[in-house]
């Protein structure tokens, strides 16, 4: 089956591209955290934009029966 | 020995009524599954057949009278709750108070995956297509297994074993693989004890909720080695392990691991393979502190004395599994099997030198990766609402707010399987099992079938006065193989039925 070699293969090797950008030996290492921390600042700011508003309310209602 | 065996998911999925707390969650778990049903009209029709079923039957060898068990334990009445048959061979259903999507018999951890995911398209399109129902207020999924306030529900696994394998064994070398596997496949979760009471992080969902080591129950006093015998196969031939230990995995390398890694296990067990001796002195307490212990440095105490990490515990498993791979199959191992002792290997390294290291690929790395930065970022305890959410909303299924599915498009989590794929898979059965027969036949002959189950499909033909039940007893017929020319031909089921029953 087609899935079980390229799609895999094509993504990990995409996935070690940008590991091997990112920890480019040139970069400083300062430099290279605030990279990063900007980096961790826009997946936050990303995921922001679709938390839920009111957190303690929406955790709050989220009550389940039992189940197995 | 190969991770390739017959196996599958069951994965009930949390649900809540937008703006209705106290809204009936049968209710809602019913308006879903038949969402579904009046969209797929060729699922419309089908019954469950409970003809084999026997959930009180346990796997030491005796049946629990039915008078005595819980009323939750009866799973095989059928109570008129709703129950589709889909054409990719998998049951979407109400059990208890949740929607429950069970995975079609698949022969290996990469297909089970690709189908597993196909049961979060099918609950997000059933969830949307309720709530568009007029006057319907929104209903929330999430792929997940608490609600911290003491409620939880199953992500349960099932592999089909050797019959003669004894049970005993399975469950001696199973439970410290069970207590430490979360280290790779646990989901992460905010908040600690059953009613999450306590605050902090924790390995896995589901921790705190198991309570003996071995049993037949699966909603009370849960067990880490479920013992339901329920083999929907030859009994004689087959047993089908019912696990109920896991967490629900959005994550496609903690789900494929998962089960890859078990299915080793069981292999090993059945080749009555040397094993490590690993007993546990405390199992059902060391499963809550390796939980609660995100650095992965708890010890475990083993009865002969020794200390070991999880982390330890696991690469025991792994170099057993390697060595006797070696010995039975040489360099003739299947790619699928290289693929899951190689990652089981990279993760095990990884997570001794830095868990963090595996945030892309592991469930519980990626949301304590994201946890971390809102503390840092924010300034927030554990018990803040916000990360409880983090936790929570990481779990619901909707590709626009749910976080994992946002980390998946931000290119933050490896994938295994596409997106075309998996598409597929909401329609189309696996190939190389039973489930084909039983997906084609409710894809090409909507209207005469009249019920089907993991071993049977009934047919409802024209002209004659009872059912008839073609039995599919077992889990390697009825593939495309076999049947698949017999179906391209047979263009009413009557003519199906006649070829398979005639001289």
């Amino acid at each position: 089956m087609a899935r079980e070699g390229g799609q895999e293969r094509r993504t990990s090797k995409k996935s070690e591209r940008s590991d091997e950008e990112q920890l480019a030996p040139s970069e400083d290492v300062a430099e290279r955290k605030e990279r990063l921390d900007e980096d961790v600042d826009a997946i936050l700011d990303e995921i922001d934009e679709v938390l839920e508003e009111n957190a303690e309310d929406f955790v709050r209602s989220f009550v389940q029966k039992g189940g197995q | 020995m190969s991770v390739r065996r017959v196996m599958g998911t069951e994965v009930e999925y949390g649900i809540s009524v937008q703006g209705q707390p106290t809204a009936n969650p049968m209710l809602a778990s019913t308006q879903v599954v038949n969402a579904w049903a009046n969209a797929d009209l060729r699922a419309r029709r089908a019954r469950w057949d409970f003809e084999e079923e026997s959930p009180l039957r346990d796997a030491r060898g005796f049946e629990l009278n039915r008078d005595v068990a819980d009323s939750s334990l009866l799973t095989d009445e059928d109570l008129g709750l709703a129950n589709v048959i889909l054409t990719n061979g998998a049951r979407l259903y109400v059990d208890h108070a949740h929607p429950e999507y069970s995975t079609p018999e698949c022969t290996g951890p990469l297909d089970a995956v690709l189908w597993d995911k196909a049961g979060e398209q099918v609950m997000r399109r059933a969830a949307a297509l309720a709530s568009e129902l007029p006057q319907s207020p929104a209903i929330l999924l999430y792929k997940n297994n608490v609600d911290n306030k003491g409620a939880s529900y199953g992500a349960h696994e099932n592999y089909l074993m050797d019959r003669s394998t004894p049970f005993g064994e399975i469950v001696q070398h199973l439970i410290p693989f069970f207590v430490t596997r979360q280290a790779v496949c646990g989901a992460g979760r905010v908040g600690r004890r059953q009613d999450g009471s306590e605050a902090g992080f924790q390995i896995s969902q589901r921790a705190d909720y198991f309570e003996v080591e071995v049993g037949l129950e699966t909603t009370l006093k849960r067990p880490l080695v479920n013992t339901r015998d329920e083999p929907h196969a030859d009994p004689n031939k087959y047993r089908r392990l019912h696990v109920i230990i896991g967490d629900a995995n959005l994550s496609e390398v903690s789900t494929f691991l998962k089960l890859g890694t078990t299915s080793l296990v069981l292999g090993m067990i059945e080749d009555r393979a040397t094993l490590p001796e690993l007993a546990l002195e405390r199992p059902v307490r060391e499963l809550r502190e390796v939980s609660y212990d995100a650095t992965l440095r708890h010890l475990l105490t083993l009865k002969d004395g020794r200390r070991m990490t999880p982390v330890q515990v696991q690469w025991e498993y792994l170099e057993h599994a390697r060595k006797h791979i070696e010995h039975t199959m040489g360099s003739d191992v299947d790619p699928e099997t290289t693929d899951v002792l190689d990652r089981w290997g990279s993760v095990l390294d990884r997570l001794e030198a830095d868990p963090m290291s595996c945030r892309q690929e592991l469930d519980w790395v990626a949301k304590l990766s994201l946890l971390e930065s809102y503390r840092d970022r924010d300034g927030l305890a554990w018990d803040h609402p916000k990360l409880q959410l983090v936790d929570l909303q990481y779990a619901d299924v909707r590709e626009e707010r749910g976080l994992y599915h946002r980390l998946v498009r931000l290119g933050r989590m490896r994938r295994l399987v596409d997106d075309a794929d998996v598409a597929a898979a909401v329609t189309d059965p696996p190939a190389d099992t039973r489930a084909y027969f039983r997906g084609r036949c409710l894809a090409q002959y909507p209207e005469q079938v009249a019920a089907a189950s993991w071993d049977s499909v009934i047919f409802d033909l024209p002209g004659r006065e009872s059912l008839q039940r073609i039995p599919t007893l077992e889990p390697l017929r009825g593939t495309r193989e076999h049947v698949g020319a017999l179906l391209d031909r047979c263009d009413s089921a009557e003519e199906l039925f006649a070829a398979l029953t005639g001289p």
